[in-house]
């Protein structure tokens, strides 16, 4: 049995994190397949590395050609993707906090 | 040890996400050597080892391959699961889980004890790296964690005996639920694929259990984050990797050189002083035309060999390697590779065996086979022997601008020649089959750690031993044989030249030159490539005995650079650089890849190409460098 990922109603909520900067802040806000030809585990593995709504994500670097890959800030880990991986995930941007 | 004989002795498995700890827990409980890197992926088999429990208590444990799930999506992964849900043949399921975590990312990690939790096994929670956490301010209440899990929790250092003192205890005591002496009892543990309201469920408990016991504070900026920021700079980036590299092919040249010369007279001196101690016999010449001469000349190359180990060690330990990969995935991506083949093809610089295990990591089959197939193609260090002889004997010593080393350079240019074959091998091998579509990256970036200097010095230590046991044991058998070989029959009364002509391995290497004379060798290197499919570094082994029992003068015990610099072309030489970027023989890697892919295609298709694209390669390199000299 294939598990649907959480939330892989197709959402127009927020902005893909592929569109997020470098160094800014997000929280996600769901993980959805981006392409019908996408793997159908794609969603589940991001969710098991703890891409959920609700956690916060921080892009930390992006490559040179194509902006890609790119490497993610989520909770304690950092994890490298794709830039078809990372378009499953929207996200919303958060205003950076005063400190 | 006195044990209770009838107790059986509990099966105890490590399990967690990958790079969390588990193989340096595993090497502290069981005095074992497993391999330990900063990246995940690196333990890709199930690993036994035992421990007798201060009670006197033998256990058995297990090491298991990091999981991010119980549902498998690799093949490295599916041990896991398999072994944990009794679903693995002829072996009974785990009695005792130890949940090894990471204490610098519990918000990950709990999730995964919390898949356990629901499979029912027994288990313990380690809060592993608990020194590292403890360093970074983080401060975890293990009894309120063990409370909210209702499980035991123990911290760990993975890296310090005395770090696995708590766990050791509560190993002591755990207890072997009865359990039906067959082995086809029904499994204990039962696993269902989470639903969403699962994961769901699952991230709000995390959170409600890190809101309890600390050990949540997402720090901003961390220093990880700061090394990221230049390391993986879209520009700084790759000119840092390329410079890494660049430096290392240098140090390989420029550290070696006062231990090889070491070597070197040592075995000179001791090949005169054997040539003056002994009679004239059989025996003598077996010693000095075919071991000292077959076995020495590999022997040289131990100091290059570990320079090339100091710094791929420490690059794995530093956690510089995923982000290496990173840096490369567009590369990797544009020829169709996913982006996990790259650990795989950087773990085949030290061997293509273990690099091709380490393609379990790879999800999709085709993309697995596709690493696979170019995995012999990065310079693994066995040709290392090889091309420093040759380079050492043709390319001048000369400083180019910049302070650079032309050896130096020449062997960076072999390396990048060997990826650049890979790629070109992919881009086919992809293109020639049905699309996989997408290529999954998905690599976790770990925190840096400085380098553990024990560690380095056992990982170190290793590679010695492994290169001096094949010396002693398939590189001597070798030369004993070829010397033989070499020797009979005798040559008739009256003949002129050296009696290795009228030998058997004379007439082999004379109908060998036949096919190998198109790319310049000659019949000497022609025989040396036979042994030479044992292992590639063979070969210089096997130059070393063909040229001693060549020499018709007594300086038998002379070296084999200055011998070969005198005896081939400039193009010759070439050719078998060229021959040797791509050369098929070494018959473990084949052996490897029977079994990884279940089937002897693979290994048929591997060692025919590598065969066309050496005899190619080489052949165009000895026409277009005889038409340039």
């Amino acid at each position: 049995m294939t598990s649907a990922p959480p939330n892989v109603a197709v959402s127009d909520a927020g902005i893909r994190l592929t569109e997020l900067g470098i160094g800014k802040n997000a929280r996600v806000v769901a993980v959805t397949a981006a392409d019908a030809s996408a793997p159908q585990d794609l969603g589940r593995r991001l969710a098991e590395l703890g891409f959920l709504p609700g956690e916060a994500v921080r892009i930390v670097a992006k490559g040179l050609l194509a902006r890609a890959p790119i490497a993610v800030r989520i909770g304690t880990g950092t994890f490298a993707l794709r830039l078809f991986e990372a378009a499953c995930i929207r996200v919303c941007p958060e205003q950076p906090q005063p400190a | 040890m006195e044990a209770v004989p009838s107790a059986p002795s509990p099966l105890i498995a490590l399990v967690g996400n990958p790079n969390c700890g588990k193989t340096a827990l595993f090497n502290i409980l069981t005095g074992s050597r497993q391999k330990v890197a900063n990246y995940a992926g690196v333990t890709v088999e199930r690993k036994e080892g035992s421990l007798l429990t201060p009670s006197g208590r033998r256990v058995r444990i297990l090491d298991l391959p990091g999981a991010y799930s119980l549902d498998p999506l690799t093949p490295d992964e599916q041990v896991t699961a398999d072994v944990l849900l009794g679903r693995r043949a002829g072996e009974t399921q785990p009695d005792f889980v130890v949940c090894v975590t990471d204490a610098t990312n519990l918000r990950q990690n709990l999730r995964l004890v919390l898949s356990l939790k629901r499979l029912g096994l027994p288990m313990v929670v380690a809060l592993n790296m608990s020194d590292i956490a403890r360093r970074k301010g983080i401060a975890i209440n293990g009894e309120r964690l063990a409370a909210e899990l209702g499980v035991p929790v123990v911290e760990t250092v993975g890296v310090k005996a005395a770090g696995v003192r708590a766990l050791v205890s509560v190993l002591d005591h755990v207890s072997v639920p009865p359990r039906g002496a067959q082995p086809g009892d029904a499994p204990r543990a039962v696993w269902r694929t989470p639903s969403p309201a699962d994961i769901a469920h699952d991230q709000s408990e995390v959170r409600r259990i890190l809101g309890l016991v600390g050990g949540d504070r997402l720090d901003g900026v961390t220093i990880s984050d700061r090394v990221d920021a230049v390391v993986l700079h879209p520009v700084l980036g790759p000119l840092i990797l390329a410079l890494t590299l660049f430096l290392v092919f240098q140090a390989v040249f420029a550290w070696a050189q006062v231990p090889m010369d070491a070597i070197k007279t040592g075995v000179a001196d001791f090949g005169n002083w054997l040539g003056a101690a002994l009679p004239a016999s059989l025996v003598k010449n077996l010693l000095i035309n075919g071991v000292l001469a077959g076995v020495g000349s590999v022997l040289v190359f131990l100091p290059q060999i570990i320079i090339l180990f100091f710094f791929i060690l420490l690059l794995e330990d530093s956690g510089y390697l995923p982000r290496a990969a990173f840096l490369l995935d567009r590369v990797m991506g544009s020829v169709g590779l996913s982006g996990r083949a790259f650990i795989p093809l950087l773990s085949s610089f030290a061997c293509a065996i273990p690099g091709i295990m380490a393609t379990r990591t790879i999800q999709n089959p085709r993309d697995r086979l596709a690493t696979i197939m170019i995995a012999p193609l990065m310079t693994c260090s066995a040709r290392l022997p090889v091309y420093a002889l040759i380079i050492g004997a043709f390319i001048p010593h000369r400083t180019l601008f910049g302070g650079l080393e032309l050896q130096g350079v020449v062997l960076f240019v072999l390396y990048v020649i060997g990826v650049a074959g890979a790629m070109a091998v992919a881009f086919v091998l992809k293109r020639s089959g049905p699309s996989t579509g997408f290529q999954a990256l998905m690599l976790e970036l770990p925190a840096y750690h400085w380098p553990n200097l024990r560690g380095l010095a056992i990982g170190l230590w290793q590679r010695v031993e492994i290169f001096m046991s094949r010396v002693g044991t398939i590189i001597l058998a070798l030369m004993v044989i070829l010397w033989a070989l070499s020797s009979f029959p005798a040559p008739p009364p009256g003949a002129l030249g050296p009696p290795i002509q009228y030998s058997i391995a004379g007439h082999i290497g004379a109908w060998l030159a036949v096919i190998f004379a198109p790319i310049g060798f000659n019949w000497q290197i022609s025989i040396a490539l036979v042994p030479g499919l044992a292992a590639r570094e063979v070969a210089v082994g096997a130059l070393g005995t063909v040229y001693a029992l060549s020499a018709t003068g007594n300086d038998v015990s002379g070296a084999l650079t200055p011998l070969i610099a005198q005896s081939w072309s400039l193009p010759t030489a070439l050719s078998l650089l060229a021959w040797y970027v791509f050369a098929p023989q070494c018959l473990s890697t084949l052996a490897t890849v029977k079994r990884e892919t279940n089937s002897w295609r693979y290994p048929i298709i591997m060692a025919a190409y590598m065969f066309a694209l050496a005899y190619l390669g080489s052949f165009l390199t000895y026409r277009i460098a005889l038409a340039l000299s």
